[in-house]
């Protein structure tokens, strides 16, 4: 029988599929009987989401990068600056 | 390597002017948007940006076409950032403790927990994703970093391990405790009801 203290112990390696079959059954029996862990797993995946939504992964680069900031590097390694 | 890469790296390594720009002007967004993401600092990520390349042009003899240019890039502007986070002033930050979950003598939890609804409709304003942003950089240096290698930037945890100098399961240890704090900071701010 698994705590809720061991459920949160091994909830990555259950997300990444990295358990062995056996503690992945003792881990999804608890999952069922569990309201607290079902929430706390589920809220767990969406802090995942959530910071990579925040971030902008996924996000298209910046079309326009600064002008400013080629011209800086640009000078930085003594290359003339583009002509405007 | 693709061919243009290929001349391009060539071109790079005699020095030529214009491949440089052509290397800047082609990467330089992806890269920003890398050290915008790790350093949440448009000063740092600029910087940065200007320290990855003068490294990648000084270290150009060294590529050798494994990874195709972009991956070679980026590696070396995830360590640019890297090295800026180590070195800037940081505000103070909380103990890891305080943000794990606490659990009972039985190993039930302290509290109890509540579910959060979709997210995404809340995610569509800037205020709100900055304020998520703003509760990663509360995070103890040590796990934040973990958590935007591996969550954020993708790399897997052997890269993660290799770049930060950890052990494989001390990366997976500190991701697991960093999602697990990010995830009570956001409690308040997401949880169904807002009585959490």
């Amino acid at each position: 029988m698994l705590t809720c203290r061991e459920f949160v112990e091994f909830l990555m390696a259950y997300l990444s599929d990295e358990l062995p079959a056996v503690q992945r059954a003792v881990f999804e029996e608890h999952l069922c009987a569990c309201p607290d862990c079902c929430c706390y797993l589920h809220t767990y995946e969406v802090t995942v989401r959530i910071e990579k939504i925040a971030c902008g992964c996924g996000d298209p680069p910046p079309a326009d990068v600064p002008e400013d900031l080629i011209r800086a590097i640009l000078a930085a390694r003594g290359q003339p600056p583009p002509q405007a | 390597m693709q061919p243009t890469e290929t001349t391009l790296v060539e071109r790079l390594r005699h020095g030529d002017g214009p491949a440089f720009e052509e290397l800047l002007r082609t990467h330089s967004g992806r890269l920003l948007a890398v050290t915008r993401r790790l350093l949440n600092n448009e000063e740092d990520a600029r910087d940065a940006v200007q320290d990855a390349f003068l490294s990648a042009f000084r270290a150009i003899d060294r590529f050798d076409g494994q990874a195709s240019l972009g991956t070679w890039l980026h590696r070396i502007a995830v360590n640019a950032a890297l090295t800026r986070l180590r070195t800037r002033r940081r505000h103070p930050e909380k103990r890891i403790e305080e943000l794990l979950p606490t659990f009972q003598d039985d190993g039930h939890q302290t509290r109890p927990v509540r579910d959060w609804p979709d997210p995404s409709a809340a995610l569509q304003s800037e205020e709100a994703r900055e304020a998520v942003r703003r509760h990663i950089e509360e995070l103890p240096a040590d796990y934040r970093t973990v958590l935007l290698l591996r969550d954020i930037e993708g790399l897997d945890t052997e890269d993660t391990a290799r770049m930060l100098g950890l052990t494989v399961g001390a990366v997976k240890t500190r991701l697991h405790r960093a999602r697990q704090a990010l995830r009570t900071l956001l409690e308040s701010d997401f949880c169904e009801d807002g009585s959490c």
